[in-house]
């Protein structure tokens, strides 16, 4: 047992990379034979990821979910800012200029209001809670646009990890309704064209909760909202710890 | 070559981040003023560069697309290494603001498709596609064009 869990900590990195495959094969397989594909893997196993940090926390007392249990100290190198930040600018390869001319007009005014009108929302909720200080308003602001954007933003502006969970969790709740409720209402508010499609991708946001609503609802759907979606993440990680940040510090006068 | 593609994503992420530092500094803040977004620009220029000038490379998009799908089991450690205890005292700031966003940007969605006027449906799409498919095609009777 001593030799098992020394040559976790020993190779804590590569002890990352395994426990988070396996927790994607779990969320893979729970995604696919409890939700019947309904619920992303990736939105299962980030919520799960997020359990996982409570029982940490609870069982360590430390303050940095399970990164705080010497065999599994690599998730916090994997999960750090260094190589999120590295990931997610990866994920602007992807991005086809000739693509997003397609979406036009219509898909930009989507992005910068899907932008805008959640973080608006995500503050004003986050002031109602109690928070005052800028930092905190902004993140769970930004949480609310996706749950990249808010850790993104916090990082960025530093806000403390509780604050930062919570915008993770916002997002990921976000985006989880998404995909649940997007079949039910695409009827009352005209999701049958490609156009609806876009603008509901740009407005949405979240790739996985748009791809897993749309997939839902017409599957013939799907690319066109993924096309908006995927500039979501990048206006959102551009505008939020900038433009957004100093405006909400402009009226919290911090 | 593989690197190739890593270093280029490693140079745009520095990049950004320096310029995100010094947006802050300039701006009297002790904030990354919006890094990420700048480096993600960078890699599209790069990338509209790349492919303009015909050296856009099977390596080099492989260094940089394995780590774009990376992100999520990236996203999935960053969660699990959260102080999701003290968070959980907000438990409620979640579910109001999730809720919320999402009931709202559903509203906009109905909104700008009732401003914007009627567009052909997906099925209205397809049948149109499938008439002309099946409608008879002058001229070309052997198959062959001109």
């Amino acid at each position: 047992m001593t030799m098992m869990s020394h040559i976790l900590a020993a190779n804590a990195l590569i002890t990352a990379f395994a426990a988070v495959g396996i927790l994607m094969w779990i969320s893979g397989a729970i995604s696919k034979h409890l939700t019947f594909g309904r619920i992303h893997a990736s939105a299962i196993a980030i919520m799960l990821g997020l359990a996982l940090a409570f029982w940490g926390g609870i069982s360590t007392g430390g303050e940095k979910g399970v990164a705080d249990l010497p065999a599994l100290a690599g998730i916090g190198l994997m999960g750090g800012a260094m190589l999120r930040d590295f990931a997610i600018v990866a994920t602007a390869f992807e991005v086809d200029v000739v693509h997003a001319r397609k979406a036009g007009v219509i898909g930009a005014i989507a992005l910068g209001l899907g932008t805008v009108v959640p973080f608006i929302l995500g503050v004003f909720v986050a002031a109602a809670f109690g928070y005052t200080d800028a930092e905190s308003l902004t993140t769970i602001g930004a949480g609310a646009v996706t749950y990249i954007v808010g850790p993104v933003t916090g990082a960025a502006i530093g806000a403390s990890s509780p604050v930062i969970a919570l915008s993770i969790a916002t997002g990921v709740f976000k985006a989880v309704i998404v995909m649940i409720g997007t079949p039910f209402v695409a009827k009352m508010i005209g999701l049958n064209n490609p156009r609806s499609a876009m603008v509901f991708g740009g407005l949405m946001g979240t790739v996985s909760g748009v791809s897993g609503g749309l997939a839902a609802t017409d599957r013939r759907l799907v690319p066109y909202g993924a096309l908006t979606a995927t500039f979501h993440t990048g206006l959102g990680c551009l505008v939020a710890p900038s433009i957004l940040y100093f405006a909400v510090r402009a009226i919290t006068g911090g | 070559m593989t690197i190739s593609g890593v270093a280029l994503l490693a140079i745009c992420t520095l990049l950004g981040g320096l310029l995100g530092d010094l947006l802050g500094v300039a701006l009297g803040v002790k904030a990354n003023v919006g890094g990420v977004g700048i480096a993600m620009m960078f890699l599209i220029a790069a990338r509209l560069w790349l492919m303009r000038h015909g050296i856009l490379s099977h390596g080099l998009k492989t260094g940089v697309e394995f780590w774009g799908s990376f992100y999520i089991p990236i996203v999935v450690a960053m969660a699990a290494q959260q102080n999701v205890v003290a968070a959980a005292k907000g438990g409620p700031v979640v579910v109001i603001a999730g809720i919320g966003a999402v009931a709202v940007c559903f509203a906009m969605v109905a909104l700008i498709g009732r401003f914007s006027g009627r567009v052909e449906t997906m099925d209205e799409i397809e049948a149109r596609e499938a008439e002309a498919l099946a409608a008879p095609v002058p001229h070309f009777k052997s198959g062959r064009i001109g």
